[in-house]
């Protein structure tokens, strides 16, 4: 159920002489529990689509529903909405604003009027899963590196509870290892809470790794959806759009046009790896016959 | 030539409580010595925190050395007189674009730096258009630069340094904001200026693949300058990049991987086109053994 877009346009600047139109009749299904990876060039309408999803923009036409209610229907708790899909935007540590990285993370929780009690659990919660350790909940967030900085603005998303989960690039400007650190801890909150997570991100690698839906958007609409395995598969349609498929799917291709006959739908190191592995063992095992 | 020549350079900085006292001194440089010739394209890569900006600012005298020394294009960064030369010799572009545009029209912003260096108006246009040129932006000329992408206003910053004709030019992670198409054409285009004009590159970036064409190679960790080579090099030693935080290319990372299995292949594989090579001798080896 979860989250269900129908037909839905948005157009920016209507009626004027920069009128353009943003989202094309977009229908789509976000099932419970997915993680998916949004992925398209600047500009093909990622970002205004994720507002739509939590009812920051309204659709010129067409319904978004959550939970089966149309989110922008006269009475549909907003309030409700926002705390249940929580949005993280790019660069989320340029908002930290607290002097305390605990009060910070309690900021939003506190804004639904919770008990005290509750606020506190809540935010002590969300910086365990993110994982900032107790020593650095009163040190002032400034004080932070940017990884930890950006860790803890997504803690402040999480205290909220939410059921989905909206992340803008969350890696951008992070070192390697960062990275990894920052998805490898939403992969984990992904299982153990069962939280639908939606990852906008740039880096074919990451959503191969991650993901296990992906949808392409280009010029307004959706261009694929579906697994990564065969999303990648149409990595000569995707070039033409401004992204590419993953290294190691390239590779793949390369052997088999090299005639060494390895399965081209590799889109991750290990992946690769194991499918190399095979042949190889193939390879000697025909010799010493 | 030399064009950057720094000796032990050390940089510290004192953090202080709300009254005033000295909390810690931090040492976000540490005797860093490091030599670039003229025409060089280096690269230099470290995780969130290791120095790398910090020595970029030194670079053109934003910051000044705590102890040891500092030339750039044969100036002392010190030297408080020198200040403009040094700014002249070594431009800098920084991650965000949109931080650094200042004007209305692309071609005015490009010559705002060469205005504020008092240079005729002649020369002023026959500059612009040159840089624009190199760049490959020059049709975008009378463009506003709101409406370009986020590629092409980082290819704008560029250019606005190039027509203040440096000998160097210090990149500090353009592309962190970019998408993959705005990504390459950054990449594509400091390759050419490197290339043809002949300007002294220093990359600093996380993105591992961007730095396989540089000359040389610096991993810098904790103000220290810990591995240099060139890329080749660094990047045969993957777990001791990884001790580092960071990461080695896709294609490369493979290759390791199976060779850890045992397969007989080269130590850092960088391209695909050296990775299909190296597989297709394995496969050759295998048979006419």
């Amino acid at each position: 159920m979860a989250l269900l877009l129908d037909k839905v346009s948005y157009i920016y600047g209507g009626g004027t002489a920069y009128e353009k139109q943003a989202l094309k009749n977009i229908t789509l299904d976000i099932p419970d529990g997915q993680f998916i990876g949004l992925i398209g060039h600047t500009g093909s309408g990622k970002s205004t689509l994720i507002q739509h999803l939590n009812g920051l923009m309204k659709p010129t036409s067409g319904t978004v529903y959550f939970n089966g209610a149309d989110m922008n229907a006269e009475g549909f708790q907003k309030k409700e909405l926002r705390s249940k899909v929580g949005l993280v935007f790019q660069y989320p540590e340029h908002q930290l604003f607290e002097t305390t990285v605990l009060k910070d993370v309690q900021f939003g929780p506190k804004n639904l009027n919770l008990p005290q009690l509750e606020v506190e659990l809540r935010a002590y919660d969300a910086l365990k899963m993110v994982g900032i350790s107790e020593d650095l909940y009163d040190a002032s967030p400034f004080e932070l590196s940017g990884g930890q900085k950006r860790r803890v603005a997504i803690a402040g998303v999480l205290a909220m509870k939410p059921d989905v989960l909206i992340l803008d690039e969350p890696t951008a400007g992070l070192d390697p290892m960062g990275r990894d650190e920052i998805l490898d801890q939403i992969e984990k909150i992904h299982k153990e809470r069962k939280i639908t997570v939606i990852l906008v991100s740039h880096s074919m690698e990451d959503v191969a790794k991650y993901v296990d839906r992906i949808i392409v958007m280009n010029k307004g609409g959706i261009a694929f959806d579906g697994a990564p395995k065969k999303v990648f598969t149409h990595y000569k349609e995707l070039e033409q759009i401004g992204l590419a498929a993953p290294s190691v799917t390239y590779v793949m291709h390369d052997l088999n046009q090299m005639r060494i006959p390895v399965a081209t739908d590799a889109t991750t190191v290990e992946e690769a790896k194991q499918e190399i592995l095979d042949w190889w063992r193939n390879v000697r095992e025909r010799i010493i016959r | 030539m030399r064009m950057i020549d720094a000796k032990k350079l050390v940089f510290e900085y004192i953090r202080r409580d709300e009254e005033g006292n000295v909390e810690a001194i931090n040492r976000a440089l540490d005797e860093v010595t490091l030599d670039v010739m003229e025409g060089d394209f280096v690269a230099i890569l470290g995780h969130n925190g290791s120095g790398k900006s910090t020595m970029a600012k030194h670079i053109n005298a934003i910051l000044m050395p705590s102890e040891g020394t500092l030339y750039v294009n044969g100036y002392d960064t010190k030297d408080e007189e020198k200040i403009w030369d040094i700014r002249q010799s070594a431009g800098m572009v920084f991650q965000n674009p949109d931080n650094q545009i200042i004007a209305t029209v692309v071609e005015e912003d490009v010559g705002f730096g060469p205005e504020n260096l008092g240079v005729p108006t002649e020369e002023i246009w026959k500059r612009v258009e040159e840089s624009l040129k190199a760049v490959g932006m020059y049709e975008y000329r009378s463009h506003s630069p709101n409406k370009l992408s986020g590629g092409q206003k980082q290819r704008v910053a560029i250019a606005g340094i190039m027509a203040m004709r440096p000998k160097c030019i210090i990149l500090d992670e353009p592309t962190a904001m970019l998408d993959p198409n705005g990504r390459k054409e950054v990449i594509r285009t400091i390759r050419e200026l490197n290339k043809k004009e002949k300007v002294t590159v220093l990359l600093i970036t996380h993105y591992m693949d961007e730095v396989i064409h540089a000359d040389k190679v610096l991993v810098m960790d904790s103000g220290k300058v810990v591995m240099q080579g060139t890329p080749r090099e660094i990047f045969s030693q993957v777990d001791k990049l990884k001790k580092y935080r960071l990461d080695v290319p896709q294609v490369t990372e493979l290759a390791y991987e199976l060779k850890k299995q045992g397969m007989p292949l080269p130590d850092g594989i960088l391209t695909r086109d050296e990775f299909v090579e190296a597989m297709m001798e394995v496969r050759n080896g295998a048979f006419t053994r």
